[in-house]
């Protein structure tokens, strides 16, 4: 780069854009400010003309009077516009390039108006505020003299030269001094806009604690969408098989069976081979039934834990005492959960425990439920190695829940689970 | 024995028609919905309604609910309810008042045609069904009613279980027959079972009795 590059360096996309973003910025603080003072200055002018009647009816008092009405009502105005000013300012900084955090959304389901009352006494409302007022200022004054230099600069070149008076030697300066302010007015707006940008992201992005913590409720957000989406399809296909291929087994296997029993002085081939068709039929419908309610049992849903859990506690091979002490349904995901818990512990108790009864107790507290299946098994339960209990802790953990077993060797067993239903 | 079935699915409507025709059972309405049920009883009276639970418009319980109107109005049709699932809930709704003619059944065992058809004839001769699963979810029930039961009430229990009569109990433990009686009675009241059929009671205090 050799010395007269400079303004053609200096003068790049990058500056003009600079110039911009100052410009904007400025406008978008002089707006507000200039409404502002001349709501003032009207109000002023009314309330000295008026006299408030009661308080000695000097032109000062009303005038004071009259300034600061209109401040009273735009204060407030402006504070809650604060957010959508700095949207518009982060809108700006984004075209010149600068990588800011998207604003905090309105969570779904929350009322605007409690959500605009919540942003009113947030820390990031006053961090905006500052913003806002400092680097509004700061704006103002550099674009001000940014278009100064950008304007006047060459306007002293372009003068020099086409000025009659004076010598050449004589106007020489003044079209140095033109250069100069050009040049500077580069500078000018490239390091204001760096200082906007950095003030921008001191004060408009959040302190990293904050983006973390929205981080965190976006990503609790969506897992929470991905569980519900997850059973939303399970019982889809639960439904589809029990309204379907269900319906058309049972009928297949009744057919079956009339056609066995019509075949009774039959060839006794012919007479195994459908009985052996009409055995294959019912065990493929068992095995339907079991395959629903793995995936989702319609019970759950039409009649809730309790009728599901005694539907399981029912079939399971080692005898369980039931006990479940719930005032009100819990959420279907959380119902969904406690129900696979339930089946998946006492198929473990059944497989694994050798155990002579298991207990299953699911009562109701403040902010949840708690559920214990107990077994006097042998124990030895290892959620490392087993990979039943792994996905236990799993399904748990997808709504927030925890679980805990006691297993010692020897036994007995018993897991703790405690669900919440926020 | 003339049945009035309800079932919504077309494919299983035809097939039990069918069997039920091949088994001298002439069937007399097949209907898809609760409250066209109700029509075809009234209409036909028959000796047995065959209804499935869950039924249009909204396919949770309006079989259930139509079979329990058909109790209370028609007392002498005979009502075997299939479900997909066998629920202890629907078994005590389907349970309050006179338990004879009335059977609860998994939709499944249609399959077992003989069995099935058995079971058919003898809820509309009287009897009472109900499947195995219902049972054992019986046995389970959440809050134990043994824990709500007397000392002597479970002195009487224990005795029952081995097989004695109450003249046996009230042998064994010097009391009156008529003393046993009364225990015994509180103790199918503490247990909700109800008083319909006296023996089948006896049994599954007792069984509630082994299984608690």
């Amino acid at each position: 780069m050799v010395w007269w590059d400079v303004p053609a360096v200096l003068w790049s996309r990058r500056t003009w854009l600079a110039v911009a973003g100052l410009l904007a910025g400025a406008v978008l603080w002089l707006v507000p400010v200039v409404l502002v003072s001349a709501m003032v200055g009207v109000g002023e002018l009314v309330g000295a003309e008026h006299p408030v009647p009661g308080l000695g009816g000097s032109p000062e008092v009303g005038g004071a009077v009259g300034a600061v009405a209109p401040l009273a009502v735009a204060l407030p105005v402006l504070l809650a516009l604060t957010f959508r000013f700095t949207l518009w300012h982060e809108a700006r900084l984004r075209l010149l390039g600068a990588d800011l955090a998207p604003p905090a959304a309105r969570p779904t389901g929350m009322p605007r108006r409690r959500w605009l009352a919540r942003q009113a006494v947030s820390s990031a409302t006053w961090r905006q505020v500052r913003y806002h007022a400092l680097g509004g200022a700061f704006l103002a004054l550099a674009g001000a003299l940014v278009l100064a230099g950008a304007v006047f600069g060459p306007g002293f070149v372009v003068a020099a030269a086409l000025s009659g008076k004076g010598s050449l030697l004589h106007r020489s300066p003044i079209a140095a001094l033109g250069v100069a302010m050009a040049v500077a007015a580069g500078w000018l707006a490239r390091g204001a806009g760096a200082l906007d940008l950095a003030l921008a992201r001191r004060l408009l992005q959040p302190p990293p604690a904050e983006l973390l913590a929205r981080r965190v409720a976006s990503l609790s957000a969506s897992r929470v969408a991905a569980v519900e989406a997850a059973d939303a399809e399970r019982r889809r296909i639960e439904r589809d098989l029990h309204d379907g291929t269900q319906q058309r087994l049972v009928s297949l296997a009744m057919n079956l069976g009339m056609t066995r029993a019509a075949l009774a002085g039959a060839d006794p081939a012919v007479r195994a081979a459908v009985a052996a068709a009409h055995d294959e039929a019912k065990q493929a419908l068992a095995e339907l039934r079991d395959l629903i309610r793995g995936l989702h049992p319609a019970v759950l849903d039409e009649l809730g834990l309790d009728a599901a859990l005694s539907g399981i506690a029912a079939r399971s091979p080692v005898p369980v005492r039931l006990v479940v002490d719930l005032r009100r349904r819990p959420p279907a995901a959380i119902e969904a959960v406690a129900y696979f818990v339930v089946s998946e512990a006492l198929s473990n108790v059944a497989k694994h425990a050798a155990a002579t009864r298991a207990d299953v107790v699911v009562r109701e507290q403040t902010d949840g439920l708690t559920l214990a299946v107990d077994d006097d098994g042998r124990g030895g339960a290892d959620p490392v190695r087993g990979t039943g209990l792994r996905g236990l802790r799993q399904r748990v953990e997808s709504v927030d829940g925890t679980l805990s077993i006691a297993s010692p060797a020897g036994g007995p067993t018993s897991i703790l689970v405690t669900l919440p239903c926020g | 024995m003339r049945v009035v079935l309800a079932e919504d699915s077309v494919l299983l409507r035809d097939g039990l028609s069918r069997l039920f025709a091949s088994r001298d059972c002439p069937v007399v309405a097949a209907v898809g919905d609760a409250d066209a049920l109700l029509r075809a009883v009234g209409e036909h009276r028959p000796d047995l309604l065959v209804a499935d639970v869950r039924m249009p418009p909204g396919y949770a319980d309006e079989g259930l609910r139509a079979a329990i109107q058909v109790r209370r109005q028609w007392p002498e049709v005979g009502v075997l309810v299939l479900s997909q699932y066998v629920e202890e809930r629907y078994a005590t709704k389907l349970l309050t008042g006179e338990t004879s003619r009335l059977g609860y059944l998994l939709k499944d065992r249609v399959a077992d045609v003989d069995d099935f058809v058995a079971a058919a004839r003898r809820i509309a001769g009287g009897g009472t069904v109900f499947d195995p699963e219902v049972v054992s979810q019986l046995l389970v029930r959440r809050t134990d009613p043994l824990d709500r039961l007397t000392p002597r009430e479970h002195d009487v229990l224990a005795l029952m279980a081995e097989g004695r009569s109450n003249a046996g109990i009230a042998g064994a433990l010097v009391v009156s027959e008529s003393a046993v009686a009364k225990h015994v009675n509180s103790i199918f009241a503490k247990l909700g079972l109800t008083p319909a059929d006296s023996d089948h009671r006896r049994v599954l205090a007792v069984l509630r009795f082994l299984g608690g």
